[in-house]
């Protein structure tokens, strides 16, 4: 692991070009995967990919955000910024993999879910809220990992799971450290100091009660060795998963809505 | 208040009309509406029917049985959970200044004979963003509201999620909607109204999760920004966009309800769901 490093500097490995996307790691982690597309109400959105596949043996229910490794896979994924249809393709592969048992497994990579007029007509707000709340409630254990970004409600709608694990370099956050800097100080400028003071590493996500799970990137970033982090990635989840399926689903139920109950700061 | 006041007095000083009453800019029409006036019809501009922000314990009294209200959780304040600079000192303020503890109100009320868990959020304070005690306190009444086999009226407004809380405040999307989905799943009935303005992490958790979604005329209801959306576009967006009726036109709003027939209106479904009124 690397020794410590600002959450800029982090941020800054996140955006390296040739960090590994989820296109990159399915090949190395699972075996046997099909691909479903569309939502079944309106269309195939390509900013999340799912489907269906082998985690050395066990049947798994894979969805993710998809980021572009050039310009082009960019403009095609739509820089993984997720429409409503996303989301909706996603619940909808959810339910399957609760019909027929078996675990899901979410990987999370967004800046954000898609800001525009499409978006709002089909209902972006609700899309997100639905998955929120049906994930809560999935009689099927769910892990979600977060790859690089974890941008507000659009990373959110994938990360309602039995346990979140980080990337040691992802981070999760309500708003990107731009967005927050022009919005809470009306300077874009101030990212850097944004981003250092808003909390949204791996180390703060387990302090916070967020996440779970740190998986650890090869020294200097995943990109160094894409066989590393995928076998880091694979052993983490063919420990995980057979802990949650064990587990009474009803009990897992339980705790999966103290864990987030319980996430809060007050007094009264 | 103090604010009107000061307003005439710099209107006075700026060479404005010595006769200008305070006034209300209605942001629909534009147009100036007299403040006594405005308050007297609930805040709702006369000339284009824009349903304007109502104080929670304005929006209280007006809907529900005089005397019915019970407050759940009134001392509840916020932590500091990221640290954030000023945050603490800001909240403070901000509640003597208001009068009010955080965003929203939550408690127990009769609406028309029925007892009803009850919401309100308060867009004086903060914009109405979600931080740690809405979260909490939405969750709270929900789980109430569940455990009594009670219904939920929730009123929403909000500008998005409190960002000095960081990610915390994201994650009180989840806690208010797992709260919400229990509610759902043990029967429970639970009406949204959707008041100027509901947008981002709000819309994109328990306001859309109503099983009866209200909006009040001419509100905003959106997930993204008007300006982000215009900026990442580069060009105007119509008038219209987000606007309640066009919520509903999209699909995501059940009826547009106006303020004088809230009360009436909700009393109505609420019986209609087999929630029997107390004789009075
Ligand atoms: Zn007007």
């Amino acid at each position: 692991m690397d020794e410590k490093k600002t959450a800029w500097e982090r941020l800054k490995l996140v955006h390296t070009k040739g960090r590994p996307t989820i296109r990159d790691y399915i090949p190395l982690i699972f075996s046997d995967f099909y691909e479903m597309h569309g939502d079944r109400f309106y269309g195939d959105d390509k900013a999340v990919i799912g489907g269906i596949a082998s985690l050395d043996g066990t049947p798994v229910t894979v969805i993710a955000q998809v980021k572009g490794r050039d310009i082009d896979e960019n403009k095609a994924c739509n820089f993984a910024m997720p429409l409503p249809e996303g989301y909706r393709k996603a619940l909808r592969l959810a339910k399957q993999a609760e019909k027929f048992h078996r675990p899901v497994i979410c990987f999370i990579d967004t800046p954000g879910a898609y800001a525009g007029v499409a978006a709002e007509e089909r209902g972006q707000g609700e899309a997100i809220a639905r998955n929120i709340a049906e994930f809560m409630t999935l009689r099927t254990p769910i892990i979600s990992i977060v790859l690089g970004e974890g941008g507000s409600g659009g990373a959110l709608a994938l990360g309602v799971c039995d346990e979140l694990a980080m990337l040691e370099n992802a981070q999760y956050s309500v708003i990107s450290p731009r967005g927050f800097a022009s919005i809470l100080w009306k300077d874009a400028e101030r990212e850097e100091e944004a981003c250092n003071i808003m909390r949204i590493t791996a180390e703060d996500m387990v302090r916070l009660g967020v996440a779970e799970a740190v998986i650890e990137e090869p020294l200097g970033g995943a990109h160094n060795d894409l066989d590393k982090i995928s076998e880091n990635i694979k052993e983490y989840l063919l420990h995980k998963i057979p802990e949650k399926c064990k587990k009474d689903i009803d009990v897992l139920l339980k705790e999966r809505y103290t864990k987030f109950r319980k996430i809060g700061e007050f007094t009264e | 208040m103090f604010d009107d006041f000061f307003n005439v007095v710099k209107l006075r000083f700026n060479g404005g009309d010595v006769d200008e009453t305070p006034s209300f800019k209605c942001p629909r029409c534009q147009s100036p509406v007299p403040m006594d006036k405005y308050e007297e019809l609930h805040r709702v501009c006369p000339n284009c029917n824009y349903h304007g922000r109502l104080p929670a314990s304005e929006r209280i009294a007006i809907t529900v049985d005089r005397g019915t209200f019970t407050e759940l959780d009134s001392d509840m304040i916020s932590g500091d959970p990221i640290d954030f600079p000023e945050y603490a000192e800001k909240q403070k303020e901000l509640r003597k200044s208001t009068g009010l503890k955080d965003a929203v109100v939550t408690g127990t009320a009769m609406i028309k004979g029925v007892k009803t868990v009850i919401g309100v959020m308060d867009s004086n304070y903060m914009m109405g963003s979600m931080g740690s005690v809405v979260g909490e306190k939405i969750a709270r009444a929900f789980e109430y509201a569940t455990e009594n086999g009670l219904p939920v009226v929730l009123f929403t407004a909000s500008g998005g999620a409190r960002m000095q809380e960081g990610i915390v405040s994201l994650m009180q999307m989840a806690k208010t909607s797992g709260a919400v989905k229990l509610h759902s799943d043990s029967g429970g009935l639970y009406i949204t109204v959707l008041t100027d303005p509901t947008t981002g992490g709000v819309t994109a958790s328990f306001a859309s999760l109503g099983d009866v979604i209200i909006a009040e005329p001419k509100i905003l209801i959106g997930f993204a920004g008007r300006r982000v959306i215009e900026s990442t576009m580069k060009q105007r967006l119509p008038e219209d966009f987000q606007l309640a009726e066009f919520m509903q036109e999209k699909g995501f709003v059940d009826m547009i309800v106006e303020r004088k027939r809230m009360r009436a209106t909700l009393g109505h479904i609420l019986e209609l769901h087999g929630y029997k009124g107390k004789e009075v």
